[in-house]
């Protein structure tokens, strides 16, 4: 009995001793639903793989609601060793220059082998200093691409297997589609800011802001009223009129899925991300995939389109121990296998060319046709200075904004140029306090 | 009359200490952290501070989609306050003149007090929803293109309709003990006197009424400043082009998503020296007309 009593309270003290060793970091994500089973299952996968470390995953809504619960956290002392935030929000961890731990300082004080290379440049650029140090982890990246039903197409008499590559495709098969009762609506699009103006803009080669998009400095300025961006939302706002284009709402477009799904519009600009979504709500017609459409008569268009999504920012102020862990968690995270499972799962890109590799290796682009489309676009050609990325301070307000103003130039309130210019002037204001507040 | 006095100048003190330590902790510390605030500029992380003086109000001022926040709280804080309490009144008055199924109508009408803010929210986005709600579709069929999500006035009829709806309850309930502390005689000396039903209330009713309908007014106004804070976020978060932007949800819009702390709390300030006007207002000025 005693003997018993003395081999199982040794068991329980070696037992607690071993789960003392191990260094809990808490990380804050904003993935909820399916992806956010997957995240945990990921990070379940890492906790087994070794001894040393736990993380510990916790969901905190929606993408502002994350950040703003992770800088609320870092005021009052408490802040996780990671959290996701959303590209958005890019510009705003980069300024908090004493509230970051850059990923490249990490991996490099913590020992860790780390080879920014390894990372495709059009993934890693939107989250690199201007020396070309790398600052947060990319996890979710994804870009804009463009969902058809095929069904539609043919009923229309259109060939089912060929997307509309310009603009004026569009608007010529949109108008068969209607005309012809194959569906009610040519297209509609989540995301107004992001898909009909940010990368409207670097897919036409277009400056979004002044200093390289906002990458060289807090002096940067707006310059989305261009003639290319001001002629795209005329057209926009003419489709609306004659029904060819449906407005799926401010924000990602709330309403822009479900009339994709019922097939009311047969055309769908969205995030590579919806692909589960598309996939798993198309029950009733076949689903093509296709680039994002682009004025052939722009020069250099189409360039690449840039990304969206969120990467994984290292807050300062935790122990070195805890640091250890993220730069190990971090170097497990971008592995080829956990990336590759991670982009075939959800629709996100790959974001090393490893894991890319890896998942043409394996066959999924043969046996998922279309998956392919957002790297295929995001890797078009080389970057420009208009088109890896965009670094803006109080974006999540100038987002708003952008949506505001398309609501006022939907409405009949404000012609394309008058809404592009309010939203330069409106942004530019944001921008200077920004600047100076970070000065 | 006696008055009672306190030798012990400690108990009284002693007695209010609970509640006085609970206002310090809960309405003047945080009113204090907000008048604070709202002389500072910060960035996000609180790593740089400096001090403005009123620069944030001076920038509230000169931004004109604060003043248009300002139009907007008032257009709707009026629309609400008139129609939860216009309609509440109807409904007391008719209730008024039931006999045997009063008390059903009571309970119904009540009810609705019960739903939280946030869900009568969501109940009348669906109703209202542009793609898949019940009302643009019968608006529809008379020839109105409903569509909440660009048309600003829309919107407003809309958060209007969801904010009013819940309030018309609580207004209801207060008018229709009013009404019963109206002595039915009075009203029976008018009517033998000749005095058709309309002149009765207005002659009658309504004066006694006065101390409610004030009571209700200050309850309402209140209410349509802050607590329709959930109505506006789950249903239009203050769109289309800020149409429905009204001041406390620009407060929160501002503080918790732009996370520019030192507008929002100038905002807080304001809006707190809002209320705190329009409350003495309505008690020096308003009041002296109400009979008790």
């Amino acid at each position: 009995m005693l003997r018993t009593m003395t081999v199982s309270s040794l068991a329980l003290m070696t037992s607690l001793s071993a789960a003392e060793a191990r260094t809990e970091l808490h990380w804050w994500h904003a993935m909820g639903g399916e992806l956010g089973t997957k995240l945990e299952e990921i990070v379940a996968g890492y906790n087994a793989s070794q001894e040393e470390f736990t993380v510990i995953p916790s969901f905190k809504g929606t993408y502002p609601e994350t950040m703003t619960a992770a800088i609320a956290a870092f005021r009052a002392h408490e802040q996780p060793a990671i959290v996701q935030v959303f590209e958005v929000g890019t510009g705003t961890m980069m300024a908090a220059k004493g509230a970051i731990y850059p990923v490249y300082q990490l991996m490099a004080d913590m020992g860790e082998p780390f080879d920014p290379s390894a990372f495709l440049p059009a993934v890693v650029g939107y989250y690199t200093d201007t020396e070309g140090n790398m600052l947060s982890m990319p996890f979710n990246s994804s870009t804009p691409i463009l969902y058809y039903n095929k069904d539609v197409f043919e009923k229309a008499g259109l060939d089912r297997d060929t997307p509309p590559q310009t603009w004026a495709d569009v608007e010529a098969f949109g108008q068969k589609i209607m005309e012809s009762g194959a569906a009610p609506c040519g297209f509609t699009t989540g995301w107004i800011s992001w898909v009909q103006l940010e990368n409207l803009s670097a897919w036409h080669n277009q400056p979004i802001g002044t200093l390289e998009n906002g990458f060289g400095g807090l002096e940067t300025e707006l310059t989305v009223n261009g003639p290319v961006q001001v002629r795209h939302w005329e057209n926009l706002k003419k489709w609306q009129d004659s029904g060819l284009f449906q407005y799926g709402g401010p924000g990602g477009g709330n309403d822009a899925p479900p009339k994709f799904y019922a097939q009311d519009c047969a055309i769908y600009m969205n995030s590579s991300a919806s692909r589960a979504g598309v996939v798993a709500n198309a029950k009733d017609f076949e689903v093509g995939y296709g680039m994002l459409p682009y004025y052939d008569d722009v020069e250099g268009a189409p360039q690449n389109s840039i990304i969206g999504g969120a990467t994984l920012w290292v807050l300062q102020g935790r122990d070195e121990a805890e640091y250890k862990g993220v730069a190990d968690f971090f170097s497990y995270l971008s592995s080829p296998e956990v990336q590759a499972d991670w982009h075939q799962f959800s629709g996100y890109l790959p974001i090393t060319q490893a894991a890319w590799d890896l998942s043409k290796e394996q066959g999924f682009y043969d046996a998922n046709p279309g998956a392919d489309v957002s790297i295929r676009q995001m890797t078009l050609n080389p970057p420009t200075e208009n088109s890896k990325g965009l670094r803006f301070g109080n974006y999540v307000q100038i987002r708003t904004i952008i949506d505001e103003e398309f609501q006022a130039l939907l409405s009949g309130g404000k012609d394309a140029q008058t809404a592009l210019d309010d939203v330069v002037s409106r942004g530019n204001a944001l921008l200077r306090e920004f600047e100076a507040a970070n000065r | 009359m006696k008055r009672t006095i306190f030798g012990n100048q400690g108990l009284p003190w002693l007695l209010l200490a609970p509640q006085l330590a609970v206002t310090l902790v809960f309405f003047l510390w945080p009113a204090g952290q907000a008048v604070r605030q709202s002389f500072l500029r910060e960035d996000a992380f609180g790593l740089k501070t400096s001090f403005i003086g009123l620069e944030n109000y001076a920038a509230l001022f000169r931004d004109p989609q604060y003043l248009n926040s300002m139009q907007v709280t008032a257009v709707f804080s009026l629309a609400v306050a008139a129609l939860s309490l216009g309609l509440a009144l109807l409904l007391a008055l008719a209730l008024d003149r039931m006999l045997g199924s009063a008390r059903i109508y009571t309970t119904l009408l009540v009810w609705p007090y019960a739903v939280a803010p946030v869900v009568a929210g969501i109940m009348w986005w669906f109703i209202f929803n542009p793609t898949i709600g019940i009302m643009p579709h019968m608006l529809r069929a008379l020839g109105y293109d409903w569509n909440h999500g660009l048309d600003g006035s829309d919107a407003m009829v809309l958060v209007v309709i969801a904010a009013s709806w819940k309030q018309i309850s609580y207004n209801f309930l207060f008018f229709v003990a009013g009404l019963q502390a109206i002595p039915a005689s009075l009203r029976e000396a008018a009517a033998i006197d000749g005095a058709g039903p309309v002149r009765r209330f207005l002659t009658i009713t309504l004066p006694l009424l006065s101390p409610t309908t004030f009571f209700l007014l200050v309850v309402n106004i209140t209410y349509t400043l802050f607590d329709t804070f959930p109505v506006i976020h789950a249903t239009t978060e203050g769109g289309p082009a800020q149409a429905t932007n009204i001041l406390v949800y620009k407060v929160f819009n501002d503080g918790f998503l732009g996370l520019n702390l030192g507008s929002s709390a100038a905002q807080s300030v304001i809006l707190m020296a809002i209320v705190i006007a329009l409350t003495v207002i309505q008690f020096r000025w308003i009041e002296r007309r109400v009979e008790y």
